[in-house]
């Protein structure tokens, strides 16, 4: 986390930005499939969340190009006869959904807690920062199998299968909260015993609106960077929920559903159902890491 | 590199004594539920309990009977049979069978926490009339009894009686006692190691009766359960696995095309169906509340029309199965095709149906289904919500592993259910009462019929063949033009072994290792 940056000028963001071509063709990759996934009732033929939208008459086409494919299926079809194309826009929204969702909820509840435990000090502090040590030692995808088991144990099918999104992203952003709040708490520590603070305080400005107008502004370039980083995480943690039959059911498959469906297929020849959803998900993880690694080095002054 | 001569030479003295073993490790996609031969009556358990124990008549992989721990027997009257034993057999663990056992044996077969008492519901007493000879009496003439009772394994009494496992283990609470992991018959292989859902590891049982005219050269047998169809296929193809039970049909032509195994096919006793509640006041998973959408037969007949059987046959099954349209299976007496066909999919007579049943816009409703007992059962699952939803009945599919689906047939908690039934005696009866009688376990439809179910009742006292087949044939129409059921397909079943290994198949899907061989 030391070269996770805590506060510096942005004013030039852009045009380095502009002079790099990894961030940029990074950039243009993420926004290429978020403006998909965004668009997918739009671009998509077909519903793929919709049973009726399913013939099995038209299962297992191959990819358009190669013989016995279908025009009407550019990507090929998986054995339910659900259009792989559909599957890929519908099934990024979700695995974006969820990352986002999750890397918002960790975020928000990490930098909570780091601020709190960096301002307060003390055993407030303590007691926050051995929590997140606890939470550390405990793998994320073991948490999340967890909360997932639980909710299961507990939710009858039906609700469960509408809550299975909001379940994946409590759980995985449960894991990651303590991230943020090292992080935050670290640059908050830090920022306390600066000047500005020092003077708000003599002038009696209440600590609350101290912490939140005057520290969270400058802790949260670090944030961001985490954040970004953190979402390929949270995306590539939801596939390999799915993948394990713990995440999104199959009828309303992620990318991670559409991989495990697409594994049972890999001895048989029909390589387009696990193939493109798998091609999604690598390239998705790795335009949005590069981003995020691009950023934390432009905010780095020390790597100026 | 120095140490490579070494090296190989330690590798050469491990392997070395595996290599004179014959090792016959087999995978399917779940496991058997229990080792206690009379807990469960289900496929994989069968085959676990006929590797390690005997009935008083066994069945060959042809299904013929031939003698087991019963060397004759003879009916000398239509409800007495005799059974002389085979003198001279020891149990696993020592002790000397007897008449004794076999009494004991039937009489747990019998308890009511037994899944094997409807096999012979129709057994008045079961009498040691000296230590080598077995009286049977019967309520009514029973034509079936001598197939029935292949499926009832001997355990040793004085074993039960120390382990206190004189009771059959409760499947349907839960319950496990010592027979669940611990089993001791007569068997020509022995239990030597049971981690439930892991490894199920059976030697050779060198003392075994049998072994004089079928002197097998199998030593130890190793069973996997791999639920996820990729791994099984690349556990066999990598050389890990001697014989799969369960090949994905997807996968069939890329196993023969490697040249390394052989594939054998036989269409099977079997049939794969839908079930519903349709005698419940209402259904737990359906918000319509008040009624019960499938009491009434317009519904039922409409959710027939909905799903297009052929096509799962061909698309889902690859060609593997055959079209059902009753239960009664091929191959079994009394199966009779002008009755075995499909309704015929027609999903705008389906709607129509629905409308007129007062359901215009369908219903919701909640589909159990196993995802590792059936071939492609998950994918089967889906294909059918896919196709009621397009008639408007909106399906929330629950996938769970068999261990959590069985009880819910059995305890009846469920309003609609995929479930398979393969028969164990060659007899239409079989698949009649226990899917169509109001008091069997696996009937979780709860319909009402008392002249059907009199009539069910009728074909087990029947002695006359032609009347009896006559019967069969009326009470399978009925059952078919009920409705309650959905039956969908009769797979057709397909095993892969190594080349070199011989594992002959056996139409109830249930192999028989005493008769599996290594090399030519």
């Amino acid at each position: 986390m030391s070269d996770v940056p805590a506060n510096v000028p942005r004013g030039d963001l852009w045009s380095r930005f502009r002079a790099s071509p990894v961030a940029m063709s990074a950039a243009a990759l993420t926004v290429l499939i978020v403006g998909a996934a965004i668009l997918a009732p739009l671009i998509a033929s077909q519903n793929p969340f919709d049973p009726a939208a399913l013939n099995l008459a038209n299962g297992l086409f191959p990819p358009s190009w190669l013989p016995g494919g279908d025009a009407r299926f550019l990507l090929g079809s998986d054995d339910q006869g659900r259009d792989m194309l559909s599957a890929l826009l519908y099934g990024s929204r979700i695995s974006l959904l969820v990352g986002l969702g999750a890397v918002v909820f960790a975020a928000v509840m990490g930098v909570a807690i780091g601020l709190v435990a960096g301002y307060a000090g003390g055993w407030v502090d303590t007691l926050a920062m051995r929590l997140a040590d606890v939470q550390l030692t405990i793998p994320a995808i073991l948490i999340a199998l967890m909360v997932d088991g639980l909710a299961r144990a507990t939710l009858p099918q039906a609700t469960h299968d509408a809550v299975a999104i909001y379940v994946l992203i409590f759980s995985i952003g449960i894991a990651d909260w303590p991230q943020y709040a090292r992080v935050v708490r670290a640059a908050t520590a830090v920022q306390k015993t600066l000047g500005y603070v020092s003077a708000a305080r003599v002038m009696g400005v209440p600590a609350p609106k101290i912490v939140l107008t005057h520290i969270l502004p400058n802790v949260l370039t670090s944030v961001m960077v985490l954040a970004t980083l953190g979402l390929a995480l949270a995306i590539i943690s939801e596939a390999t929920l799915s993948f394990l039959g713990v995440g999104m059911p199959p009828t309303a498959p992620s990318l991670g559903t559409l991989i495990r469906i697409g594994n049972n297929f890999l001895f048989s020849g029909e390589w387009w159902i696990t193939l493109f959803p798998s091609l999604t998900l690598v390239l998705l993880a790795l335009a949005v890491n590069m981003l995020g690694d691009w950023l934390r080095d432009a905010l780095n002054p020390k790597l100026k | 590199m120095k140490y490579l001569p070494i090296i190989l030479a330690a590798v050469l003295l491990l392997a070395a004594p595996a290599r004179a073993e014959n090792v016959l490790r087999w995978a399917s996609q779940g496991d058997a539920f229990t080792m206690d031969p009379h807990a469960q009556n289900e496929g994989q358990t069968r085959t676990f309990a006929q590797t390690v124990a005997d009935a008083l008549i066994n069945r060959k992989p042809d299904l013929s009977k031939v003698p087991g721990l019963a060397m004759s027997w003879n009916m000398t009257s239509p409800t007495t049979w005799e059974f002389k034993l085979r003198p001279g057999v020891k149990f696993h663990e020592g002790q000397a069978f007897t008449a004794d056992d076999v009494v004991f044996s039937f009489k747990r077969a019998l308890m009511p926490t037994s899944d094997m008492k409807d096999l012979i519901a129709s057994v008045a007493d079961v009498i040691a009339v000296d230590p080598m000879t077995v009286r049977i009496t019967t309520k009514t003439p029973d034509p079936i009894l001598i197939d029935e009772i292949t499926n009832i394994f001997i355990m040793s009494k004085s074993w039960a009686e120390q382990h206190q496992v004189t009771v059959p283990p409760d499947m349907a609470s839960g319950k496990e006692s010592y027979s669940s992991r611990h089993v001791n018959g007569t068997g020509p292989f022995k239990l030597e190691l049971r981690e439930p859902d892991v490894r199920t590891v059976m030697v050779k049982n060198p003392d075994w009766w049998g072994l004089k005219e079928n002197p097998h050269n199998v030593d130890r047998i190793i069973y996997t359960a791999i639920r996820n169809p990729a791994t099984r296929v690349a556990a066999l193809l990598s050389g890990e696995l001697e014989f799969l039970l369960d090949p994905p049909v997807q996968d069939i032509a890329r196993i023969e095309a490697s040249g390394q195994f052989t594939i054998q096919r036989t269409p099977s006793p079997w049939t794969i169906f839908l079930g519903m509640n349709a005698g419940g006041k209402e259904l737990t998973s359906s918000s319509v509340k008040g009624k019960n959408p499938f009491a009434d037969i317009r519904v039922r007949k409409a959710v027939n029309m909905a799903i297009d059987v052929n096509a799962i046959s061909q698309r889902i099954m690859r060609g593997f199965a055959q079209p059902a349209g009753q239960l009664v299976p091929p191959g079994v007496h009394g199966y009779d095709a002008t009755i075995d066909k499909p309704l015929g999919f027609d999903a705008d007579a389906a709607k129509k149906l629905l409308t007129e049943a007062g359901y215009p816009n369908g219903f919701d409703v909640r589909l159990d289904c196993p995802n590792d007992r059936y071939l492609n059962d998950e994918p089967m699952c889906q294909a059918i919500v896919g196709m009621l939803a397009r008639v408007g009945i909106k399906v929330t599919l629950d996938l769970k592993p068999r261990t959590i689906h069985f009880p819910k047939v059995q305890n009846k908690q469920t309003d609609f259910y995929l479930f398979g039934w393969g028969t164990d005696t060659t007899d239409a009866h079989n698949h009649l009462y226990f899917l169509g009688a109001p008091n069997s376990v696996w009937n979780a439809t709860a319909y009402k019929d008392a002249a059907l179910f009199a009539d069910i009742d009728k074909i087990a006292v029947e002695i006359d063949t032609a009347k009896r087949d006559a019967l069969i044939k009326d009470v399978s129409l009925r059952l078919r033009d009920a409705y309650t059921y959905v039956p969908l397909q009769h797979p057709i079943i397909a095993w892969a072994t190594k080349k070199g290994v011989d594992v002959p198949i056996v139409l109830d899907n249930l192999p028989h290792f005493a008769y599996a061989r290594f090399g030519n």
